[in-house]
C-alpha cells in the first residue's frame, strides 16, 4: 500500500475516534440523562449483561442480511443477463420492473408475513426484495453500456453472440454490478430490520423494541452500533471484492 | 494492369426514414489495388464511415458492386478485415497484450504464436515494455498505437481506419502519421484511411478519395504523385501545396 492509502486510512480512523469522542463529551457536557443517550461506554458494557443475549440476536440479524443479499446479487445479476440477452424479454418485463421497483419494498413487509409467517426466512425473502432491484437495473444499465464501434469490431470478424457477451459485455458491466451491490449494502441492513420491527421473536431490531419498553436506552444504542456493524462488514466486503475483480480505471465511483 | 483488390462499382446506399430517403452514399466507383494506401476526405456525414462499413461487411449497400479480393490475393471477409476508430476502444480490464489479443481470440487462432505476433506488433508501434500495462495508464497516442497493433494482429490484408488520429492533439498526430507512414511501409497491407484532415490525406495517401456531402458522392479520385518514403518536409513542396488546394476547392472551401 502506499503513503496516500496509509494516510487515508489514518484520516479515517481518526475522524470516527474524533465522532465517539464528540458523542461522548456531549453527553457528559450536557448532562444528558442516561435514558435519552447513554456514553458509548455504558452502552458497550452491556455487551456483558448475559440475558440479552447478544450472540443469538446478532447472528439471526446477520444471516438475515447476509442472506438476503447474497440472494439478490445472484438472483439480480441472472435476471439482468437474462433480459439483456433476449430485447424481447427485455422490452416487455422491464417497464413491469421499473413499476414493481415503485413499490415500497417496506411496505411489503406485512404482507410477506402473512404469506410465510414471520422467521429469519421471511425477514431474508423482505431483505432480498429491497436489494434486488438496483443490482438489477444497474447491472443491466452496465451490460446495455457498450461501444457500438466495439460491437462493430468483433462482428467485422465474426465474433458470435457468446464472444460479445463473455469478452465485451460481462467484463464490461462488472464495475456496473458493485456499483448496484453497493447501493445494496444500505437497503439489505434496512429490509431485516423492518422485517424484524413488525414481527419476529428474535434478532437486533427486535431486541431493540423490547429493551424500548423497558427504557434501556443503553442497550438500544448497543443493538443499533451492531447493526451498524454488520452493514460495515458487508459494505467492506463488497469493496474488498471490487478492488480484487475491477481494474482501477473501471471503477464507477 | 492487374486485377485491383477492392472495386467499388457505383455502390449506394440509401438510409430510408420514415417521410424520405436520404442517400448516404451516392454512386461511387473506386479501384483500390493491393498494398495502397487509400485516404477518403470530406467534410462530416458525406457518408466516409458509412463506405468502411459497408466494406468491413457491417452493413449492406443498396446498389451497385463491391468485390474484395482478386485472384492473387484472396479475401476472406471475416478474418482478413482490421479495424481502428477515433477512439482506442481498448478493453479497460485487460492489459495491453491481451488487449491486442482479442481479434486473435475470436478468430479462433493458436494463441502461443498471437502472442508472439502480438508482441513483434506491440514493439513496431513503439510500445515494447508495455506488454503488461493497463490502458488508463497509456496516453492517448499510446492507446491508439495498441489500437493499431490490435488491428494488425491476426494479419488481415485490409485495414480500416476511421478518423483513428482525429481525437490526438496536433503534435502527436503528426508523429503518428509518420509511424503510420512507416507500419504502411513495412507491412504492406491495404489501408483506407478516412480522415477530416485534408494535409493529413495527402501525406499520407497514395491515392486521395475526395467526397462530398449532399449529394454524397466521389468528387474526385486522385493519385498523389509524392516518393513512397515521406517525411514531414514534404508538406512544404509545390505539388503537396498544389493537391491540398485542389482538395479545397473541390470541397467548396477555396
Amino acid at each position: 500500500m502506499t503513503a496516500a492509502t496509509w494516510r487515508k486510512i489514518a484520516i479515517a480512523t481518526a475522524v470516527h475516534i474524533a465522532f465517539v469522542a464528540f458523542w461522548w463529551l456531549a453527553v457528559i457536557l450536557g448532562d444528558v440523562p442516561e435514558y435519552i443517550l447513554p456514553t458509548p461506554w455504558l452502552a458497550l458494557k452491556t455487551l456483558g449483561e448475559p440475558n440479552f443475549n447478544w450472540v443469538f440476536h446478532f447472528t439471526a440479524t446477520a444471516q438475515e442480511i447476509f442472506g438476503g443479499y447474497i440472494l439478490a446479487v445472484v438472483v439480480g445479476v441472472a435476471f439482468a443477463m437474462f433480459f439483456t440477452w433476449s430485447a424481447r424479454l427485455d422490452a416487455a418485463l422491464m417497464p413491469l420492473l421499473v413499476t414493481l421497483n415503485m413499490i415500497p419494498k417496506v411496505a411489503m413487509a406485512p404482507l410477506f408475513i402473512v404469506w410465510l409467517r414471520f422467521g429469519i426466512q421471511t425477514n431474508i425473502v423482505i431483505t432480498f426484495t429491497i436489494c434486488f432491484f438496483p443490482i438489477l437495473l444497474n447491472t443491466a444499465r452496465g451490460l446495455r453500456e457498450v461501444e457500438p464501434d466495439l460491437l462493430d469490431l468483433v462482428r467485422a470478424l465474426n465474433g458470435s453472440r457468446w464472444q460479445i457477451f463473455s469478452k465485451i459485455q460481462l467484463p464490461g458491466a462488472l464495475p456496473y454490478v458493485f456499483s448496484g451491490m453497493k447501493v445494496a449494502t444500505v437497503l439489505a441492513v434496512a429490509g431485516a430490520i423492518v422485517g424484524e420491527f413488525i414481527q419476529s421473536d428474535r434478532g437486533l431490531g427486535w431486541f431493540m423494541l423490547v429493551t424500548q419498553e423497558a427504557l434501556n436506552t443503553d442497550a438500544m444504542v448497543m443493538a443499533l452500533m451492531l447493526v451498524t456493524l454488520i452493514g460495515v462488514v458487508l459494505y467492506g466486503s463488497v469493496i474488498l471484492l471490487e478492488r480484487i475483480f475491477v481494474v482501477q480505471d473501471a471503477r464507477v465511483e | 494492369m492487374a486485377e485491383s483488390f477492392i472495386s467499388l462499382t457505383d455502390v449506394r446506399k440509401v438510409y430510408r426514414t420514415r417521410r424520405e430517403e436520404i442517400e448516404a452514399i451516392q454512386n461511387i466507383s473506386i479501384e483500390v489495388q493491393a498494398g495502397e494506401l487509400v485516404s477518403i476526405v470530406g467534410p462530416s456525414g458525406c457518408g466516409k464511415s458509412t463506405l468502411l462499413k459497408i466494406l468491413a461487411g457491417l452493413h449492406p449497400h443498396d446498389g451497385g458492386e463491391v468485390r474484395i479480393g482478386s485472384a492473387a490475393e484472396p479475401f476472406d471477409p471475416s478474418r482478413d478485415v482490421g479495424m481502428v476508430f477515433q477512439q482506442p476502444l481498448l478493453l479497460k480490464w485487460r492489459r495491453i497484450l491481451e488487449n491486442v489479443l482479442l481479434p486473435a481470440e475470436i478468430l479462433g487462432l493458436p494463441m502461443k504464436q498471437s502472442r508472439e505476433r502480438a508482441r513483434d506488433l506491440l514493439a513496431m508501434v513503439g510500445l515494447a515494455g508495455f506488454e503488461t500495462n493497463y490502458p488508463y495508464q497509456l496516453s492517448g497516442g499510446m492507446q491508439q498505437r495498441a489500437a493499431i497493433a490490435r488491428a494488425l494482429v491476426h494479419d488481415p490484408k485490409l485495414i480500416l481506419m476511421d478518423e483513428p488520429f482525429g481525437a490526438l492533439d496536433a503534435l502527436t498526430r503528426e508523429k503518428m502519421n509518420l509511424e503510420l507512414m512507416q507500419i504502411w511501409r513495412e507491412s504492406r497491407k491495404t489501408i483506407l484511411f478516412v480522415t477530416h484532415g485534408i494535409q493529413e490525406a495527402v501525406f499520407l495517401g497514395s491515392h486521395v478519395a475526395v467526397m462530398t456531402a449532399r449529394p454524397a458522392r466521389l468528387a474526385e479520385y486522385m493519385t498523389i504523385d509524392l516518393p513512397e518514403k515521406r517525411d514531414l518536409a514534404i508538406k512544404t513542396q509545390e505539388n503537396f501545396g498544389e493537391y491540398t488546394r485542389r482538395i479545397y476547392k473541390l470541397l467548396d472551401m477555396d
